[in-house]
């Protein structure tokens, strides 16, 4: 298809004799949002790993824009200056101001202008409400607002697409919508995101396209998630979704 | 104590400390090259190098200054080498102070989480880029305390200099007491001439220290 940023091949993954991810095959279109739940160690957050080769896959392989990235370290780089990715642990850079955090990146890797990354870096924290935190360093943050600043610095590349890791998970319940709020918002604007979360009342209203992971491989796919979220096709994920309810 | 010798002497003490500061820190500043390479190599697991650089750094730690510049300065001449006794000095230290160095700033760059160059890497960022704006400061941050104790160990490792000639401090005290025998006069103007060496130094890690704290914790 024309409009396909990333496509997932028959990934393969395997750590110490352990099978991580088995056949997973996936096509991510521009402007799409798709997004990974399931049980814990079911592999979805190695499968975003993969994706921007922070971890060696075993089998299969993976497209960007339709050509395979080849996995020698040059590509590497360049390939993941396309996918942008935000941790659950945020990992902002601890000795630098938080524009400075934003602004690194597309200054040494990117090449581009200091004068015009700091301006479309402070319209971006803008955006996320912390232009006036742009002098402080991440210690000074709380963990929401770090987080929005880890979305901002990985919006600033400008990638094709978004891989998010369980971004609310390290976050106090207070400040897990202020986040999401973000992420909303930019699926509203048309971005490309991969998402990882437990998050199922956001993960409804922001996918177009849900993945249910069980034992490292795709258990049930649905296009339609309300339908999915109020029913789910096969027996476990009914019984993950069920473990979100209370009596 | 007798004044007009002490008078006398200063002008010699200034001369050796001169000396010993050049010399010193030029130690100083090879130690860091030194072992800011080998903590490359080590950090990037370069292969061979890495046991070409585990080798060295036994080998410097593990011997004394004074033999390392013995070897320097008297044996390489017999394979035609010959070293001047100033770059004998400065390249014993540098190499001496590498090794510590390089221990130094391994523990500095084991203390940055590996999570830090993951999100350096997924910026696009090359795994050298990674070290150089990323994981490098913080590890630096992390050892300045070593650091300077480091810095304030080679500079005082300079009173063995004397055994390859040079006109250091040590010397010069030594040779004044040999000639005069005014000890207590030559003794008491050698500890001052250290401290006036080394108590900038120190003052100088404890504010640097502060100064970097304020990054030092909290992602």
């Amino acid at each position: 298809m024309e409009n396909e940023v990333l496509r997932i091949e028959h990934l393969h993954k395997e750590f110490e004799g352990n099978v991580i991810l088995k056949d997973i095959s996936l096509t991510v279109h521009r402007g799409e949002v798709i997004v990974v739940i399931g049980p814990s160690g079911c592999g979805k957050s190695t499968l975003l790993r993969c994706v921007n080769a922070l971890e060696d896959i075993q089998g299969g392989q993976i497209l960007l824009d339709g050509v395979p990235v080849d996995r020698s370290s040059k590509e590497i780089s360049r390939m993941r200056q396309r996918i942008g990715m935000v941790f659950q642990s945020y990992d902002l850079f601890p000795h630098k101001t938080i524009l400075q955090n934003v602004t690194l990146a597309p200054e040494k890797v990117q090449k581009r202008r200091k004068e015009e990354v700091s301006q479309e870096a402070m319209e971006l924290l803008e955006r996320v409400g912390l232009a006036d935190r742009s002098g402080d360093y991440p210690r000074q943050l709380s963990g929401g607002q770090k987080q929005r600043v880890a979305i901002v610095r990985a919006l600033c590349m400008h990638p094709d697409i978004l891989l998010l890791d369980e971004i609310t998970a390290a976050l106090d319940p207070e400040m897990v919508h202020e986040v999401l709020e973000v992420v909303v918002s930019l699926a509203r604007t048309g971005s490309t995101m991969l998402i990882v979360t437990h998050e199922m009342a956001f993960a409804r209203a922001v996918a177009d396209r849900v993945l249910f992971l069980d034992e490292g491989g795709i258990v049930e796919e649905s296009t339609n998630p309300g339908a999915f979220f109020t029913k789910p096709q096969t027996e476990r994920a009914q019984a993950f979704l069920k473990t979100f309810d209370y009596e | 104590m007798e004044k007009e010798v002490i008078l006398q002497y200063l002008p010699m003490y200034r001369e050796a400390l001169l000396l010993t500061l050049k010399i010193g820190w030029q130690g100083v500043f090879l130690a860091f090259i030194f072992g800011l390479l080998c903590a490359l190599v080590r950090h990037m697991k370069i292969p061979v190098l890495r046991g070409v650089v585990t080798g060295y750094i036994e080998l410097f730690r593990n011997t004394p200054l004074l033999v390392q510049l013995f070897f320097l300065y008297f044996a390489l001449p017999k394979i035609g080498i010959r070293l001047s006794p100033e770059f004998c000095g400065s390249l014993g230290l540098g190499l001496l102070g590498g090794a510590y160095m390089a221990e130094t700033f391994r523990s500095g760059l084991e203390s940055v989480a590996p999570i830090q160059e993951e999100s350096a890497l997924s910026l696009g960022m090359t795994p050298l880029q990674a070290f150089r704006h990323v994981i490098l400061p913080q590890a630096f941050t992390a050892s300045v305390a070593g650091i300077v104790a480091n810095v304030i160990f080679l500079l005082k490792e300079t009173s063995v200099f004397s055994v390859i000639s040079l006109m250091d401090l040590m010397f010069t005290a030594k040779d004044l007491i040999g000639m005069y025998a005014k000890t207590m006069e030559c003794l008491t103007l050698l500890v001052v001439f250290y401290l006036i060496m080394l108590l900038p130094v120190s003052l100088l890690g404890s504010v640097l220290e502060r100064r970097l704290r304020h990054a030092e914790f909290g992602t």
